[in-house]
């Protein structure tokens, strides 16, 4: 049998989150954040300063995705940005054929994939193993997606999350390193209330 | 006003659902929401979300509360088992939610496969806080879509409505 000749370099994980996330996500304004459990709802607490434009996640392992498709739907009018890691969406893999079916041209989804199950001690996740989360977007048929893994990408990403006029995947290579530390509100009553509150504004 | 046929008390849920708000409709398919789902894809006012399961609904109907829309989530009974981590959020972050099931494994049912969901149905949606709206007969399904979503949508409770098996009439094996 002939050899592959697409054969792909091996996935690269160089980047740090703590600088690379906030690059790509750019000047938050008036976008609406959901984030899943554990190192995203960190990066994107930060970024926002756990503000009212944000609901993280403390549980509800694979719901990411979905509720942002949710909020989507619902306010056609706000740029709606997910940001979850590779084991999250893991979880709900499907969320990405649902999602594509729909394709709202508000909904960005940012994957922060480190290769690993930080929270939980740093377990090889299966992204280090040779899933590849940016071919499963394209099999799900979502139209625009890309794989950011070194610096000189981060601007093609970024614009790629804000410009895009239907719903977008971006992967972004992250080596297993923690996110920064920040204390952000785990009540979800409080963050729901929170958040509506800013939506009626 | 009883409705008479499958169709048309079938016609009533949708119809209810649509008069007290509801414009984002999820579902995996199920021939007790045939009508619904249908129904759904065809209104031009309404988001039909077609899942891969169930529990992606929940998520799709809290995102949707957090942009103020109102979702309703339709399922088989069989589907619950796979939401039950999401309903976590829900009662924790006291989002409204409103899901309609339709029963397996109820009164009749001849599908064992079916038994273990059907009577771990109830105890579930105990477990996890939810309020539980029982229909069995055609002329309550009305009155009882309305107070469901009341206590949904107005007090702001995790409301599962079933369609028992009694309202549907059992599958035959």
């Amino acid at each position: 049998m002939a050899k592959s000749t697409t054969a792909k370099a091996a996935p690269k994980y160089e980047l740090d989150r703590i600088d690379a996330v906030p690059k790509i996500i750019g000047k938050p304004g008036e976008t609406l954040f959901v984030a899943g459990l554990a190192g995203t709802s960190k990066d994107i607490a930060h970024i926002t300063n756990d503000g009212s434009n944000f609901f993280g996640m403390a549980g509800a392992m694979g719901a990411a995705v979905s509720m942002g498709l949710g909020l989507a739907l619902a306010r056609p009018d706000k740029k709606v940005v997910v940001a979850t890691g590779d084991g999250e969406l893991l979880m709900n893999i499907g969320a990405l054929a649902t999602v594509s079916i729909m394709n709202p041209p508000n909904l960005s989804i940012l994957c922060v994939d480190n290769g690993h199950y930080g929270e939980t001690g740093y377990q090889l996740s299966h992204t280090s193993l040779g899933v590849d989360l940016e071919q499963m977007a394209i099999g799900a048929g979502i139209k625009s997606t890309m794989t950011v893994e070194s610096e000189d990408q981060i601007a093609a990403g970024a614009r790629m999350l804000r410009e895009s006029n239907g719903t977008c995947f971006v992967l972004l290579r992250v080596k297993p390193t923690d996110p920064l530390k920040f204390k952000r509100d785990l009540d979800p009553g409080a963050t729901r209330a929170r958040f509506r509150l800013a939506m009626k504004a | 006003m009883e409705a008479a046929t499958d169709e048309a008390w079938q016609k009533v849920v949708y119809d209810s659902l649509r008069k007290n708000g509801v414009n984002i409709f999820t579902y995996v398919p199920d021939a007790g929401h045939r009508m619904a789902i249908d129904l759904s894809l065809a209104d031009p006012e309404v988001k039909s979300v077609a899942l891969t399961t169930e529990e992606e609904g929940v998520a799709v109907a809290a995102g949707a509360h957090l942009g103020g829309a109102k979702a309703a989530l339709l399922m088989q009974s069989s589907g619950l088992g796979n939401c039950i981590n999401f309903f976590s959020m829900i009662t924790g972050g006291k989002f409204p939610f409103l899901t309609v099931l339709s029963m397996r494994g109820d009164y009749g049912e001849g599908n064992p496969w079916q038994m273990g969901m059907g009577k771990a149905t109830r105890p579930i949606l105990d477990a996890m806080g939810f309020v539980t709206v029982e229909i069995t007969r055609r002329d309550e399904v009305e009155t009882a879509m309305n107070a469901a979503c009341t206590m949904a949508f107005q007090s702001g409770e995790a409301v599962a409505v079933l369609l028992t098996q009694k309202l549907i009439g059992a599958k035959k094996f």
